[in-house]
């Protein structure tokens, strides 16, 4: 299973990146990051791109920055970067929990976390993070740079909005509240397999009642996203069993579930209930 | 240029100037070019394991990396774990659990726990497992291999 | 966990019953192995596949220029074509390429040889295969019904073979039951996966005209006599080398077209040729296995005592029949084996082998013996819930307990510890104690359940044993040579082909044992035809009983011999004289001398021995025994996780008797491999097909083999009952660990499922089809409680 012949580029610059993506993408030209999601696809020559503009030397591209309102994180920035806090407010706890659960060990060594959200398979842990913190994507290309939000950027299985001379630069995550919570859950068959449901929550609590609750689920639909059926249950409320089974119950109802060989839409909806369920009572711990 | 191109691959300190294609995996660069078959192929897809090994230090994946993004790292294959005679502990450690059986999957979890140890020697027994399932074993059911990277652990923490 | 000291092992013995290290692993640790993909070649091969299960191949396309063998150039190459005299079996050939039709997906269409393997795998997207589509026939039910389309002309109504068997008394004694229980069992579709796929790689020697065939194969002394039959070639012109297999669980028993295909492109070529699966085409269109349907019905009396068995065996064999075995390697099996190790006498047995239009099915480790000891063990669980009885105690009334015992197939069970390995399973996993956590588990709305398996493994069976299958290739026997050269160095030279089993150490235990040198001083030579005696192989259990055997009884010839040079340079009787240490030693002096001396006597000072002793110091020994029976408890403690349907084995433990163990670390080694291989087969690994007869499970995150993560720690107990038939008294164990799991996970899972009154008696035991009981459960109670909407409180 070797891949087709392809040419490789290696840029330096981020100008010469975009440039020469400008010159390839309408010759199935792609960006090689990681290679942890390419590569294997490439390996089943179910791609076969002709170009790769390889941006692994690409100065400025491992930005990793806290601003005190942004956590800012480059093309070049790898999974492993996030299995210690990379900022003392709580969204460095939540990158930290969730990266545990992406693959294998050493997968997380060379796959970079822009990497997952422009490949965009549907559960992707950084995707479900991206699209339940409202995350900007930053794209860039030799017409500029154009910031997508979250909720616009997936648009489907292994698709996003981004052109294809737009390389993702950078991704924006707001800095959760200081006194966050942040809930994580996921179902796989095996350790490190994709999940086949998972569902990350933050809210905070004002007089012991639920606010601002994100709601996120990955895994069960073509993309991830927000579930507001699910918030809408939680929001004004106490934290606890009621309120998180009718949470788990409304996103169950509210999803339009993907359906493979292994999981139909019945076992995908029960699946839902579970995670969104066990996401928040893992906000209590 | 999909055509081949000069390029060196230093692997266990020693280089090799080699010529392969852009599409040329470092796992069959390192085989085949490089002459090392220790290490082995098992999937090509990034799943099994067999094919880790340590590049600047990181236990990767030789499947998912192309051989010209290896250039100029630090590139460790089994060959390499020994020194001189003298086996590494996690080699001797393997010998002495019976951690291996058929040998095909045995570089592919020697490169692994030797690199993850290097990085994080107090690893817990729990993230430990984790880590080890990684790889995918058919012969032993795990549980010597399990054995022999504990014992190696308390070995290499000296 | 007790350690291996019941029974016979270390009475008196100095390396039997030992751990030593294994000779294999220093080369193997500083990955000094030779694995076939690790040689060059000057050509490369791939392989065009069909992407259509069925219909006639209207022509192949190729690209300008690009050399592309199809079956037009193979005029004169046989087909494969296994045989079985017995059981109405339809002899059907593979031809080693698609020859105007496919059968299956996955079938080789063309052959492109090229510098390369990334040139031969660019052309090979090129080569287009123009096929008229035929329905395919998937499901064995399907291919078997009235009107299905005929897939081999040989095989009316696609039944490859039928065994049928009935006891004269079997009318009567069903008639007079108490009880009938029932249980439609269903297995899915495996695929061993070792972790090295297949691959062959052909030399051809200008000077000799031979061809050098080293390939990932489990039998290379018959792999030379059937390719070099396909090819009508003198079989000394080949020569076959199995190098170190990256594991083979069955898979790599069977003759395949692709080695037959790169050792003619060999001689085509008259150059050297290499062919290495990728995954793949290993999960697609290598060999697969356990794809059957079973009804089994048992009649009881009053007391539960079981007094027969009726079971119907519908076994998938895929497009083709796997050489040698045939398609009756699975069927054939469970009808021989089904009553397990329970007493009873009365039994009635229809198996059948369906074709399909799916990829060739062969022997996978354990073969049907996981799928039948599921079945009747899923069955007496079943039985003991009717007779609300104790699952224990209904096998503690039935299973054999006197020996020899003659089964209602006709097999001989030897000595054994079916009773005793399971009152230690039973005492170990403490029972009583496992009901308080389990009912205190339920009362906070989480399930555990326990679950047992008894069984059988019938293992190191020589030729009379397989002759009783009729099969036209009739394997059995072993012949091992061993020498000790002029500097006192012992080699021998097997005919098994170990892959992982530690054979290069456990053999030379038994030397060592016998006539007295340290392992250290014996090599073990395996895997070359040209150097190793003819023999089958490794693969059934076979190889430390049977190579073991003729080990023991050509190093019995060496001592003798030894003992009777000793006896000439010591100038003392032979009886007084013993072999230790690498010595000759005469009992109550200090007289000795090494058996390098002896050994250099026996080449260079020969006229001193006066013709009483021949020259030199090899002698052969030739093992066909009729087989001996090892056997196992099980016990799989598992949670499981009501709301998503997932299952985690919380605690596995084994009782085990395989007779007297050579290497306790080795043979451990093989039970921990077979376990997490039944695991896998209990509750992840199935290949599956759809409508179209593709395979949805095609790499190595669907098909899922299980990681140590899924996996507890194994509890090992051991007995040894000294086989009596078996002159090591050895029994065989490598299959053993991989019985037992389906029964005992998927026992312990219905134990779980209890309170909602639901069973499940498939495997693998998916979160989606225990989920899909759960949702339909009638307990409204407890499924509401599981996740169910609605329904009373």
């Amino acid at each position: 299973m070797k891949p087709a012949p392809f040419v490789r580029h290696v840029p330096r610059s981020l100008d010469e990146a975009l440039a020469t993506l400008a010159q390839v993408a309408g010759e199935d030209g792609r960006i090689l990051a990681g290679g942890q999601s390419l590569v294997p696809i490439m390996a089943f020559r179910l791609a076969k791109p002709a170009h790769l503009v390889d941006i692994n030397e690409v100065e400025g591209l491992d930005k990793l920055t806290d601003d005190g309102k942004t956590l800012t994180i480059g093309a070049r920035v790898r999974h492993a970067a996030f299995h210690k806090p990379v900022t003392a407010n709580p969204l460095g706890a939540l990158l930290a929990y969730v990266a545990r659960h992406i693959a294998h060990y050493p997968i997380r060594m060379r796959g970079t976390f822009c990497g997952s959200l422009a490949h965009a398979d549907p559960s992707s842990e950084w995707c479900l993070t991206a699209a339940t913190l409202d995350a900007v994507m930053v794209a860039k290309s030799v017409n500029g740079t154009r910031e997508i939000k979250a909720a616009e950027f997936f648009d489907g299985i292994m698709s996003t909005n981004l052109k294809e001379d737009e390389l993702l630069a950078e991704v924006r995550l707001p800095l959760l509240p200081a006194d966050a919570k942040f809930g994580f859950y996921e179902f796989s068959r095996r350790a490190g397999d994709f999940a086949m449901s998972a569902s990350l929550v933050t809210y905070r609590l004002d007089g012991g009642k639920m606010i601002d609750a994100r709601v996120g689920l990955g895994g069960a639909e073509a993309s991830p996203r927000r579930i507001p059926e699910a918030e809408v249950e939680l929001n004004g409320k106490t934290p606890g069993d009621t309120a998180f089974r009718a949470a788990g119950e409304a996103a169950s109802a509210a999803i339009e579930p993907l359906e493979d060989h292994q999981t139909d839409a019945a076992y995908r909806r029960d699946l839902v209930k579970v995670v969104v369920r066990r996401a928040l009572e893992h906000s209590l711990t | 240029m999909t055509d081949k191109q000069n390029i060196t691959l230093t692997i266990n300190g020693k280089d090799h100037a080699i010529t392969v294609e852009p599409r040329r995996t470092l796992a069959d660069a390192i085989r085949e070019d490089c002459g090392q078959t220790g290490t082995h192929i098992g999937c090509e897809h990034g799943v099994c394991g067999a094919c880790t090994v340590i590049v600047d230090g990181a236990p990767v994946r030789s499947c998912l990396m192309f051989a010209a993004q290896a250039e100029g790292k630090n590139i460790r294959t089994v060959e390499g774990l020994a020194s001189g005679d003298t086996l590494h502990p996690m080699q001797q450690a393997f010998m002495d659990n019976h951690g291996l059986q058929c040998g095909f999957c045995t570089p592919g979890f020697l490169m692994l726990a030797v690199g993850v140890l290097e990085r994080e020697p107090d690893i817990s027994d729990e993230a430990l497992i984790d880590v080890l399932s990684s790889n995918l074993c058919r012969c032993t059911g795990y549980q010597n291999i399990i054995k022999s990277v504990r014992a190696a652990a308390a070995e290499m923490r000296k | 966990m007790t350690a291996h000291t019941k029974g016979s092992g270390g009475d008196g013995m100095k390396w039997i019953g030992r751990s030593i290290r294994r000779l294999e692993d220093p080369a193997l640790v500083q990955g000094r192995g030779r694995f076939t993909g690790d040689l060059p070649a000057a050509h490369w091969v791939r392989f065009v596949r069909s992407p259509n299960a069925a219909g006639k191949i209207k022509g192949v396309t190729a690209p300008g220029g690009a050399k592309v063998i199809t079956a037009a150039d193979l005029a004169g190459v046989k087909k494969i074509t296994p045989m079985l005299h017995k059981f109405e079996y339809r002899p059907v050939g593979q031809p080693i390429l698609a020859d105007g039709e496919v059968r299956f997906v996955g079938e080789a269409v063309a052959a492109v040889v090229a510098a390369s393997e990334e040139e031969a795998e660019d052309i090979a997207d090129l080569v287009e295969i123009d096929i008229d589509d035929a329905d395919p026939l998937v499901d064995s039910r399907a291919a078997i019904a009235a009107g299905a389309r005929q897939i081999h002309a040989e095989a009316p109504g696609n039944v490859i073979l039928k065994g049928e068997v009935k006891t004269a008394g079997f009318d009567d004694v069903w008639a007079g039951a108490a009880k009938i229980v029932k249980i439609d069992a269903r297995s899915n579709r495996q695929n061993a996966t070792p972790m090295e796929a297949r691959a062959a790689h052909a030399a051809y020697d200008p000077v000799t005209g031979r061809v050098t065939l080293h390939c990932t194969t489990q039998m290379p002394h018959l792999m030379r006599t059937a390719i070099a039959d396909c090819l009508g070639m003198p079989e000394s012109d080949l020569r076959v080398v199995a190098p170190d297999v990256g594991g083979g669980f069955g898979q790599k028993m069977s003759l395949c077209t692709e080695y037959v295909l790169v050792t003619w492109l060999a001689r085509h070529l008259k150059s050297s040729v290499a062919w290495t699966e990728d995954r793949r085409e290993n999960l697609i269109a290598s060999f697969h296995s356990r794809d059957q349907y079973i009804t089994l019905e048992a009649a009881f009396d009053k007391d539960a005592k079981l007094l027969a068995l009726r079971a119907d065996v519908l076994s998938n064999v895929g497009a083709y029949s796997c050489f040698p075995t045939t398609s009756g390697v699975e069927p054939l099996m469970a009808m021989a084996e089904m009553p397990g190790p329970y007493d009873v006498q009365q039994y009635q047995c229809l198996a059948r082998g369906a074709l399909t239009n799916t990829c060739t099915m062969a022997a996978y480790r354990g073969v049907s013996r996981p799928v039948i000891t599921f079945t009747l063990e899923r069955l007496m669980d079943k039985a003991a819930k009717a007779f609300a009885i104790d699952p224990i105690d209904i096998r503690r009334k039935n299973l054999i307990t006197t020996f020899p015992y003659k089964s209602a197939t006709g097999l001989e069970y030897d000595e054994a510890s079916y009773r005793e390995t399971m009152e230690m399973a039973v005492e170990a996993i403490d029972v009583p104690a496992f009901r308080v956590q389990q009912q205190a588990a339920r009362n906070k709305g989480e399930y555990l359940g326990i679950g047992f398996a008894t069984f059988s493994e019938r293992t190191g069976y020589g030729s009379p044993a397989f002759a009783a299958r009729g099969m036209a290739i009739t394997p059995g026997w072993e012949t091992v040579h061993v020498t000790v050269d002029p500097s006192g160095f012992v080699e021998a030279r097997i005919g098994s082909s170990p892959h992982g089993q530690g054979l290069r150490t456990t053999l030379a235990q038994i030397i060592a044992e016998e006539i007295g040198v340290t392992p250290g001083m014996i090599k073990v030579v395996h895997g070359d035809t040209d150097t190793a005696p003819y023999g089958w192989g490794t693969f059934a259990s076979r190889s430390l009983v049977i190579s073991g055997g003729a080990t023991l009884i050509a190093s019995r010839k060496i001592k003798a011999k030894l003992l009777k040079i000793a006896g000439h340079m010591l100038e003392a009787a032979e009886t007084d004289i013993v072999l230790e240490d690498g010595k000759a030693k005469v009992a109550g002096t200090d007289r000795e001398v090494t058996i390098a001396a002896m050994a250099r006597e026996a080449y260079t000072q020969t006229h001193r021995f006066k013709g009483e002793i021949e020259p030199g110091l090899t002698e052969s020994g030739t093992y066909d025994p009729p087989g001996t029976f090892s056997n196992a408890c099980h016990v799989a403690i598992v949670r499981l996780d009501a709301e998503t349907g997932h299952v985690k084995v919380e605690r596995y433990l084994v009782a085990e008797d395989a007779g007297r163990i050579i290497n306790p670390m080795i043979a451990d080694g093989q039970v921990h491999g077979g376990v997490v291989q039944g695991i896998g087969n209990a509750l992840l690994e199935e290949i599956v097909y759809d409508e179209s007869g593709a395979i949805l499970t095609a790499n190595l995150a669907d098909y899922m083999p299980p990681t140590a993560h899924e996996v507890p720690p194994i509890e090992l107990h051991h007995m040894e009952t000294p086989s009596t038939q078996s002159v090591t008294k050895a029994k065989g164990l490598g299959e053993g660990g991989t019985i037992g799991p389906p029964a005992a996970i998927v026992n312990a899972i219905n134990d779980a499922l209890t309170p909602f009154g639901v069973e499940i008696d498939t495997i693998p035991a998916t979160p989606q089809r225990i989920r899909a009981l759960l949702r339909n459960a009638t307990n409204s109670a407890l499924s509401r409680e599981s996740g169910n909407p609605g329904g009373p409180t």
